[in-house]
């Protein structure tokens, strides 16, 4: 174990036909991500009040939560919440208030809750409120889509420079549908979708660009090196080159998220999960998607240089 | 590629050590106050404590401008007899519209407003526009020049004022910095329940002193007449009570303010001092109006309205109103801090209890050993001696990591300790870059010295262009993002450098002096 390797992922010289599979790939994804879409207007988004707005305390009280005497004591206060549920343990209790019309009355709200359980539920304490305005939630919002639409123009911006425009496209097309994916992924599991999810979703941005730069790095290499090699083939050749590498680094970003998922806590297990569902993602779609599009866009244009056999080995190959 | 100068190894190990000296003052204590004993802070979520936005609200800054361009007219035009129909503030379009009965006086009216326009900035912009009709209307507007500089002004302005109150309750290490045009975020570290803060914070204390109209209060009920106005009284008779609108001395005179207890009644007072402009002008007040009420109105609110009997020439004051010993205590400290020059209004609120903190410190802290163990079994297990050097290197990662977040006092979130992990798993992608590179070149039947030449320097291509894309994104990420997103996006992006770093040097290096060390036939790849 120390010197030499134990295992491998994959065997080498793996000669797997990948571009076999090209339409079955991009009809299972065109699939899944219409039906995000679908889940993305019905049932929709579970947004937390980072998004929506409103108040979230946090309660814990002595022993397991009784239910039925927090509601009661809200209700005596008259104020109308919109759930009372355990949050992680037994013991720990979320309270959601709707947005309040004013900015004034949700700091009266707060304290009405503060009062009401500390005087009737006995060890109550409040260990955490989260109140967020109207105003201030559209804004997180706005500021969320700028980040996420901003980044992956970065990314089409800086792959058309390192690459070719066809890899730029084949990337960002593929990153919107793991998106499009991941969000049908938060409004399946009901997850709440919150400031750290957006986060979540650039990390998986970052880790799927990644994983298909990895990919396209080695097939601009073998486009200089087989300049005759049908561009399929040599996808297929990039892909099996580059296997044991993907599977690498996904496993390893996996491993390192598991822990996170299983014992990070409830207000950070959620992120781990879409952390973990957008590694399996964002690693199949670089094999299944970002490759076929690259095949699909590349196929006349970046062999244009093998109708002329026996043409000098530099000039026409993709700039590096 | 793989020689390395006995400079350049210094240099590559130097950093390394750097790094463990600099991320010490995370684990040990301060040896001396002298020494620069910079820790990585924690955030709010992991300490516990209560974050504050707060809006201050811009269209009272412009109404109260507004509002004392509509006094400063009417006493611009009263000298020359200049008569008007209408003369009104319009805040929404930022005006004040003025209406003249005769339209033939609409120059005299004109050069008698000219002295209202002041200088705006540096630059000496004119904070007014003034136009004119010839039916005899003319509108003040101010310029955009000038309702910038209000607003940044004011935002200034009642930072300070907050600073100065929240000092005042003794919360250790508060910080207040301005975010945006209009929003002032106050973190206060240890807090668990903000609410006599953001009782202190929600009034603007703005203190002036009026004479009572005894004429008009008399009539209360009717619309009262020009120049007056009808406030809530809030001592034990209660009821409304006609107040001039023209003040008087205003609180910002005041140059001290002290909860006391009076000493023939025994109640609860704030004693006051002025400085030399209000302890003139309260003088003179006072000398003139004999036998005459004096309205102290906080926030228009009348807090009492005792009768002058002697002129106060002394220039300090006390003001009795049913308080307790809490309630003047808190006045003290709102006129001492002095007055917000627009109301505040909390427009998000996060407050975290110290215990929620600490539960999601041992939750990161147990998901990171435990992510970190795992990634360094995987690497052992699948890449075996050049699998090691990864983890060493992921090591001195980590340590790289902490060391150059304490140098920037960079602040640990929850989701930024999810960052830190996050980068474990993607720091080792480059050494897994590399070996599966070296493993290549050699089945390919290169030897093993040309095998590693080929291996690093064709991997780092790769490393360079596939990290550059990720820190990218994640420069946006902390553009964009606000609070503990920000912190996320810092450790990934510190995260990204140190990585580039540990795989491209010093793994090399490792390997180098290996290499030279074992002189293998075959690598173990």
């Amino acid at each position: 174990m120390f010197i030499k390797p134990r295992m491998r992922l994959a065997p080498d010289d793996t000669k797997f036909r990948f571009m076999n599979g090209r339409i079955a790939g991009l009809v299972v994804s065109a699939i899944l991500s219409t039906a995000s879409v679908v889940l993305f207007f019905t049932p929709g988004l579970n947004l937390g009040i980072d998004f929506s707005g409103g108040i979230v305390m946090e309660v814990r009280t002595d022993g397991p939560a009784d239910f039925a005497k927090i509601r009661g004591a809200l209700a005596e206060e008259h104020i109308p919440d919109q759930g009372v549920q355990r949050f992680g343990d037994a013991s720990t209790v979320l309270i959601r208030l709707p947005t309040q019309p004013t900015e004034a009355g949700t700091q009266v709200a707060v304290s009405k809750v503060r009062s009401a359980l500390e005087s009737s539920v006995q060890g109550a304490k409040i260990v955490r409120v989260d109140a967020v305005g109207a105003s201030v939630s559209s804004e997180l919002f706005r500021n969320g889509l700028y980040a996420l639409g901003i980044s992956l123009l970065m990314i089409l911006a800086y792959i058309w420079f390192r690459f070719e425009w066809q890899f730029a496209i084949g990337a960002v097309a593929t990153l919107i549908l793991d998106v499009t994916k991941a969000i049908g992924f938060l409004a399946l599991t009901r997850i709440e979708f919150d400031l750290v999810m957006v986060a979540a979703i650039l990390t998986i941005l970052g880790y799927s660009t990644n994983d298909k730069v990895v990919v396209y790095d080695r097939v601009r290499e073998n486009l200089r090196k087989y300049k005759t090699m049908p561009l399929r083939d040599l996808i297929d050749l990039s892909i099996n080159e580059t296997l044991n590498r993907t599977l690498g680094t996904s496993m390893t970003v996996f491993l390192a998220s598991l822990p996170l998922a299983l014992f990070g806590g409830a207000s950070i297990s959620g992120f781990a999960w879409v952390m973990l569902f957008g590694i399996v993602v964002g690693t199949s779609s670089s094999i299944f998607i970002a490759a076929p599009i690259l095949l699909f866009l590349g196929e006349k244009r970046l062999r244009r240089d093998t109708v002329a056999i026996g043409a000098p080995e530099t000039g026409t190959a993709p700039r590096f | 590629m793989m020689y390395f100068s006995r400079l350049k190894a210094a240099a590559i190990l130097g950093v390394c050590l750097l790094g463990l000296l600099v991320s010490l003052p995370n684990v040990l204590p301060s040896p001396a106050s002298w020494m620069p004993w910079r820790a990585v802070h924690l955030g709010l979520d992991l300490k516990g404590g209560s974050y504050l936005l707060m809006e201050v609200d811009m269209k009272a800054v412009i109404k109260e401008r507004l509002d004392g361009l509509v006094d400063g007219i009417r006493q611009a035009l009263r000298p020359g007899a200049i008569f008007y129909q209408t003369l009104e503030a319009q805040p929404d379009q930022n005006r004040v519209v003025l209406r003249l009965r005769d339209p033939g006086k609409i120059d005299a009216a004109l050069a008698a407003l000219k002295p209202l326009v002041q200088q705006e900035g540096s630059n000496g912009t004119p904070d007014l526009e003034i136009a004119n009709t010839l039916d005899g209307t003319i509108t003040l507007t101010l310029s955009p020049v000038a309702l910038h500089a209000r607003a940044s002004a004011a935002v200034q302005q009642s930072i300070e004022i907050v600073r100065r109150r929240i000092d005042e309750t003794g919360v250790v290490d508060p910080q207040i910095t301005q975010q945006g045009d209009s929003r002032i975020v106050v973190q206060l570290p240890g807090i668990e329940d903000p609410n006599r803060i953001k009782q202190l914070l929600g009034k603007t204390a703005h203190m002036t002193f009026r004479l009572v109209d005894e004429a008009a209060n008399a009539k209360s009920g009717t619309a009262p007449p020009p120049g007056v106005e009808f406030l809530q009284l809030e001592d034990e008779r209660g009821g409304k009570i006609a107040v001039r609108k023209r003040v008087d001395v205003d609180g910002a005179d005041l140059t001290d303010a002290r909860a006391g207890t009076d000493s023939q009644t025994g109640q609860w007072v704030v004693n006051f001092k002025f400085n030399s402009n209000g302890a003139r002008r309260f003088a003179d007040i006072t000398r003139a109006n004999v036998g005459h009420r004096f309205a102290i109105v906080l926030d228009d609110k009348v807090i009492s309205a005792p009768v002058i009997r002697e002129p106060i020439t002394g220039g300090s004051g006390q003001i009795s109103g049913g308080f307790t010993a809490n309630t003047a205590n808190d006045l003290a400290v709102l006129l001492r801090a002095g007055a917000l020059p627009a109301p505040l209004t909390v427009v998000e609120e996060r407050t975290i209890g110290p215990e929620l903190g600490a539960d999601s410190i041992r939750a990161g802290a147990i998901s990171l050993l435990a992510g970190f163990l795992l990634v360094i079994a995987f690497m052992g297990f699948f890449y075996g001696l050049f699998g090691w050097f990864a983890n060493l290197c992921l090591v001195v990662n980590l340590v790289l990591m902490l060391a150059l977040m304490s140098l920037l006092e960079a602040t640990l979130t929850l989701p930024g300790m999810a960052g830190i992990l996050l980068t474990l798993g993607m720091a080792v992608d480059a050494n897994i870059l590399i070996n599966e590179r070296i493993r290549e070149e050699q089945r390919r039947g290169r030897p093993p010295l040309a095998a590693l030449e080929h291996g690093f320097q064709r991997a780092y291509a790769t490393i360079f262009d596939s990290n550059a894309a990720t820190f990218l994104s994640h420069v946006m990420l902390f553009v964009f993002g606000s609070g503990p997103v920000k912190g996320f996006a810092v450790t990934i992006t510190i995260g990204i450098a140190t990585s580039m770093f540990t795989a491209w040097m010093l793994t090399r290096l490792l390997v180098s002096r290996w290499y030279l060390a074992v002189r293998p036939r075959l690598l173990p790849v």
